[in-house]
């Protein structure tokens, strides 16, 4: 048997065709993921005839970098990107904020129907966002929030997911910690900032990946809400700007690789981070 | 308080509307009659026979491709670090940028694809497939070329549906792959080797350990995906916006297309609330089939 032969340390020749097998299938998965980036790039880079042109080439014959010049001299995507930016890094630092103190309430604090409320709000996980984007739109428009920053930012600023996640991991830290920190005269803010939260960076770091990567890549919601350009972020003015673009599908691929540029040099920075992060949103905690 | 005000109350304030006649002002109760209205809409059929077919496009292929990447990203293979960040590259790029990408590709008279398969000579460059504008059936197209005309129910999902589910699937797996990367990394390996010294091969050893105890991952997977799958919105409003003649547009567009360009508010609560009920109908479907199945540590 193989596996015999193995744990004896013998050199076994179907582990290494296994394995020459397994580098075959993922280069040739490999490719066909990076297909899509690498002809986006090679897109944005050529004339719209070369674009166009049969056979296709693989790479521009002449690197038209002015592309990107008309792609930010056509549409205000500089404005786009700093949309995405602001509402992302609000909502994420808003989902951190509300979640952590909500998540220390319901691990550590005892009140009136708490376990109640805890299963209204995983409750709220369930429900697609379908149902709620209606009457949302309209509270929106009570409130007067259409076409505002806080329409695009508020309502995201909590998270049911985030405050489970945080919740479980506070309930991991032993409750003697917690009544050794209140004996010594620590507020419950106090204990929340420099003990619970110190010891819950992977938890935090799970919830600040989601909350950013759900607020850059939204749709839906903020083409609702918002109807003038200067309130754009950069998924809507990408979509708007892909069908006025039409045929021009070079400038299309321009404005598309403008758009993914910061989350991919985010996400080749912080790799790690990012995928352990994600992983950890499908554990069992 | 900012979930209940934005995400719990709102539940309430939706079955409100939907009883409703709402256009852009609230204006009187009809009780039932938009539910009635929607269960007999020829429109919300069909998106949601389309959703359906985007759901059974979707999940199955993705969850099943991406253990198979999984299994294989386990061993200690020289640069699997390098496959997992090309693998995950798409589910962190955002999905309108890859939609507008993959819409030139599947450009039926300019696009690469189409190059191709008529460079391998998998298509007719006379007539070569139409991709995201083909509203025929895959198995109607199928058929026609033996010249034989299948009835309307057995025509299939488009073609338009297939090119958009396609895309779905290369946009999900590297979700999949990590979370099953993370299941195996939790399977204490003692098992593994202790069915191997017993004599079972691989293929036994994945069948009677790895792949019982990998369920709960599996199974949160396919229920997290069925829900995503359920609401898909995004490349489809870039790729097609519905079209061709409706097969593209799932029953999320359909909501966004009443309720937001039509302006039938309360009729569009109205089918946001049986998407919910059919999407809780799967998810308690799927627990059912679970339980049993499914095996804890």
């Amino acid at each position: 048997m193989s596996a015999k032969r193995r744990l004896e340390g013998g050199f076994d020749i179907w582990i290494w065709i296994r394995r020459a097998a397994a580098h075959l299938v993922l280069m040739a998965g490999g490719v066909i993921m990076l297909f899509p980036f690498y002809w986006m790039l090679s897109t944005s880079l050529k004339t719209q005839a070369e674009a166009q042109a049969l056979p296709p080439t693989l790479w521009p014959t002449s690197m038209q970098w002015g592309n990107f010049a008309e792609v930010f001299a056509t549409v205000p995507m500089a404005r786009y990107l700093l949309n995405s930016f602001l509402i992302a890094v609000l909502v994420t630092i808003g989902t951190l904020v509300t979640s952590s103190l909500a998540a220390h309430a319901f691990a550590r604090i005892e009140f009136p129907g708490r376990n109640v409320i805890f299963g209204v709000f995983l409750a709220t996980m369930m429900i697609p966002f379908e149902v709620i984007l209606i009457p949302d739109f309209i509270l929106m428009h009570r409130l007067g929030w259409y076409n505002t920053y806080a329409a695009l930012i508020i309502p995201w600023c909590s998270s049911a997911f985030a405050i489970f996640l945080l919740r479980q991991t506070f309930m991991t830290i032993p409750f003697e910690l917690f009544e050794a920190s209140l004996l010594d005269g620590c507020s419950h803010l106090r204990y929340l900032v420099s003990v619970a939260l110190p010891l819950a960076v992977p938890a935090l770091v799970t919830v600040g990946i989601v909350s950013f990567l759900g607020s850059w890549n939204s749709l839906l919601w903020p083409l609702v809400v918002t109807d003038i350009p200067e309130l754009r972020p950069v998924q809507v003015g990408l979509a708007y700007f892909s069908t006025e673009a039409g045929t021009k599908y070079h400038l299309a691929a321009a404005a598309a690789t403008v758009s993914i540029l910061p989350i991919v040099l985010l996400y080749l920075v912080a790799q790690r981070q990012f995928v352990e992060g994600i992983a950890r949103t499908g554990l069992k905690t | 308080m900012l979930i209940v005000a934005f995400h719990f109350a709102p539940v309430f304030y939706a079955l409100f509307i939907s009883l409703h006649k709402w256009s852009l002002i609230p204006e009187r109760f009809v009780g039932l009659s938009n539910y009635v209205a929607v269960l007999r809409d020829e429109g919300f059929h069909q998106s949601l026979g389309v959703t359906i077919w985007y759901v059974l496009g979707t999940v199955p292929f993705a969850i099943g491709i991406s253990l198979v990447l999984a299994l294989m990203l386990f061993q200690p293979l020289a640069g699997r670090g390098i496959y997992r960040t090309i693998y995950f590259l798409p589910y962190v790029t955002s999905v309108v940028a890859a939609a507008v990408v993959w819409t030139w590709i599947y450009n039926p008279r300019y696009g690469v694809l189409n190059y191709v398969l008529t460079r391998l000579g998998l298509c007719d460059p006379q007539s070569p497939p139409q991709w995201l504008l083909e509203p025929r059936g895959v198995f109607e197209l199928a058929l026609s070329n033996f010249g034989v005309q299948p009835p309307a129910w057995a025509a299939g999902p488009s073609l338009a549906l297939v090119a958009v589910t396609i895309m779905a699937v290369w946009n999900a797996i590297g979700f999949n792959m990590i979370v099953f990367l993370a299941g195996l990394g939790s399977i204490p390996k003692e098992l593994q080797e202790a069915a191997r010294i017993d004599g079972a091969d691989e293929w036994k050893v994945f069948w009677h350990v790895t792949f019982p105890l990998l369920s709960p991952t599996t199974f949160f997977l396919f229920i997290v995906s069925t829900i995503r799958a359920f609401q898909a919105f995004n490349q489809i409003y870039v790729m097609t916006r519905g079209g061709p003649m409706g097969t593209t547009r799932t029953v999320t567009m359909y909501i966004f297309s009443r309720f937001y360009e039509s302006h039938e508010v309360g009729y569009g609560a109205a089918v946001a609330i049986v998407l919910f009920l059919i999407i809780l109908g799967f998810t308690l479907l799927q627990f059912r089939f679970a339980s049993g199945r499914v095996v804890y540590q």
